[in-house]
């Protein structure tokens, strides 16, 4: 893969230039240059922010199309576990998996499934002893890339460990090349996601060379299509296909990772902006008798995703129910991590200082000097109408050389102001004396 | 040879939801220079910590801080009570810090002793009523 890839885009024409996505930006990625935004590649984690704050929705999430499913001989839906949280108490968990198999997958596999496995493989980590506390989930890519761009020193504090999706997606391949006697690049594995940073996750990996998910469709496209499929459906159907236990279920929202791994010392926050906090707390050593931290970009999690149908808040009271349902015929503890080392990143992860003025720290001083300077002419109100999230990423962005100090609508007031003294001024040494007018050479003029 | 940046935070007193923003900003500024992360990490650390005690000890004060070509230099200052024994403040545990602080998870006596650690120089000079003055100095390379 070379460049950047990103699921998160801006549809241009619906751009109006408004503020709101620079503002809400947690890694300033966005800037408004000639009345539209643009997304500074490098920069931009994928988390969504944009998307759920921009009132023109001019942000979305690029998913692949459900067509991309007859490419293959036998498809394989991965539904996240939100998706259970998606749809009222009518229904199960069953009649949702069931549903999938209606709308054209040959088999589904759960998530929450290898949740479980996750879940279990860190506990043998944790108890190996063999980290750096606290460890720090990697289930969430955003906050990954969060990690990768904003905070090098927390690198070695992530759990080094493949997310459920990947290990759904690799059993499920496995299994089925196995079982069915079918080539594993004849199986097409389908994420079904509530978020568009798993999707780059996917294009674009960070822990491995290639992924094995075929594609990732939108949790909000297939909604009501399998709601359709739903209806008829009985309310009490049984199926096979249930397999993750309440662990794994949980895992959809916040603290449900943590629950899971039965260890006292764990923290879970959600919400980039809080996320942020956290691992501030972290670097600084703040964050004292904590041996695992749960972070999760969205707002109650992965529930919270800029893809989901449902309330965050509506949805985490089904999921309780679902969750309470599960522990009925609880599958969690069959759910085991046999040898860990095999679910290990293959890659290690570099450090991406996107956040650095130059490669040559005595010129980024030099240019820090001047941001400084600039910054203490402007306004300080922070209100976005030059384009940056604030005026200190204007004062940025001018020693980059990628915007004027005029750009700030209160520093060309001052220098519109500036013009009109000046043209005062001419017009008082310039004024003309009536009495030493010389009258022919008007006339002159005059023709 | 004068110093290329310099910055200047207010402390502000007994505010712990403020202690951290001084210490914070000069990482972010470090960042954007490109100092090694891990000398990042210690200078936060330290100044961290430095800044804590003067919410704790010192009703506030200021840190101003000057960043020169190859070294990062802090003083940390308050107009508090000052440390009457600085040897004994010195040692890991020892801890004046009251009760009700110590239940918030500060105080535990670890505070000089990181600063020294995760600084290549640290000096500290304080005085009975006079305040106390604290210098850090990390070098870039």
């Amino acid at each position: 893969m070379t460049g950047y890839f990103h699921s998160v885009t801006l549809e241009e024409g619906k751009c109006r230039g408004c503020t709101n996505c620079i503002k809400h930006c947690p890694t300033e990625a966005i800037r408004v240059r000639n009345g539209k935004a643009t997304i500074i590649k490098e920069r931009c984690i994928d988390c969504g922010e944009c998307i759920r704050v921009c009132p023109y929705h001019a942000k979305k999430a690029v998913t692949d199309p459900f067509t991309m499913m007859s490419e293959y001989c036998f498809k394989v839906a991965l539904p996240a576990p939100s998706l259970y949280g998606q749809f009222g108490q009518d229904f199960s968990r069953e009649r949702i998996l069931q549903g999938l198999l209606e709308l054209g997958f040959d088999w589904v596999f759960e998530v929450a499934r290898a949740a479980e496995i996750v879940s279990d493989a860190t506990r043998q980590i944790l108890k190996s002893g063999n980290v750096k506390k606290p460890v720090i989930s990697s289930a969430c890519p955003a906050v990954v890339r969060l990690i990768q761009v904003r905070f090098p020193n927390l690198i070695n504090n992530l759990l080094k460990l493949e997310s459920p999706m990947e290990v759904a997606a690799r059993i499920a391949k496995h299994t089925i090349s196995k079982e069915k006697n079918i080539p594993a690049d004849k199986i097409g594995v389908f994420f079904i996601s509530p978020c568009a940073a798993k999707v780059t996750s996917v294009k674009a990996p960070y822990e491995k060379k290639e992924s094995f998910v075929n594609g990732v469709f939108s949790m909000k496209d297939i909604h009501i299509k399998l709601l359709e499929k739903m209806k008829s459906i009985p309310q009490d159907y049984e199926n096979g296909l249930v397999s993750s236990g309440a662990y794994g279920v949980g895992w959809a929202v916040s603290g449900g990772e943590s629950n899971a791994l039965e260890i006292p010392k764990s923290l879970a926050v959600h919400g980039i902006h809080n996320v942020i906090d956290i691992f501030e707390e972290i670097v600084e050593d703040r964050l004292k008798e904590v041996d695992f931290v749960e972070a999760l970009s969205c707002t109650e999690g992965c529930l919270g995703g800029p893809l989901t149908v449902v309330n965050p808040f509506v949805a985490r009271t089904i999921l309780k129910w679902q969750i309470k349902k599960a522990k009925n015929k609880d599958f969690s503890q069959e759910n085991v991590a046999e040898d860990y080392q095999d679910l290990l990143w293959t890659k290690d992860m570099e450090y991406k200082p996107i956040l650095k003025l130059d490669d040559n720290m005595m010129k980024a001083m030099i240019k820090m000097q001047k941001l400084e300077e600039i910054n203490d002419g402007l306004p300080g109100l922070d209100c976005g109408a030059c384009g940056s999230p604030s005026c200190r990423s204007l004062a940025e962005d001018i020693v980059r050389g990628l915007a004027f100090e005029t750009d700030c609508i209160f520093k060309l007031r001052e220098k519109v102001s500036d013009l009109a003294d000046h043209m005062k001024a001419f017009e008082h040494i310039y004024k003309p004396k009536i009495e030493d007018r010389n009258i022919p050479a008007r006339e002159e003029e005059d023709k | 040879m004068s110093s290329i940046i310099k910055k200047e935070y207010d402390i502000p007193a007994n505010d712990f939801s403020l202690a951290g923003e001084a210490s914070s900003s000069v990482r972010k500024l470090l960042t954007q220079l490109g100092v090694n992360p891990t000398i990042i990490k210690r200078t936060s650390i330290a100044m961290y910590e430095a800044e804590l005690n003067a919410v704790i000890h010192g009703n506030g004060g200021k840190a101003l801080v000057e960043i020169f070509e190859d070294k990062i230099e802090i003083l940390i200052y308050d107009e508090g009570p000052g440390i009457e024994d600085i040897e004994l403040a010195m040692q890991e545990g020892y801890s004046t810090a009251p009760d009700y602080i110590r239940e918030m998870g500060f105080g535990a006596g670890m505070g000089l002793s990181n600063i020294k650690k995760n600084s290549d120089k640290f000096v500290l000079e304080s005085e009975p009523n006079k305040g106390t003055k604290v210098y850090i100095t990390l070098y870039l390379y």
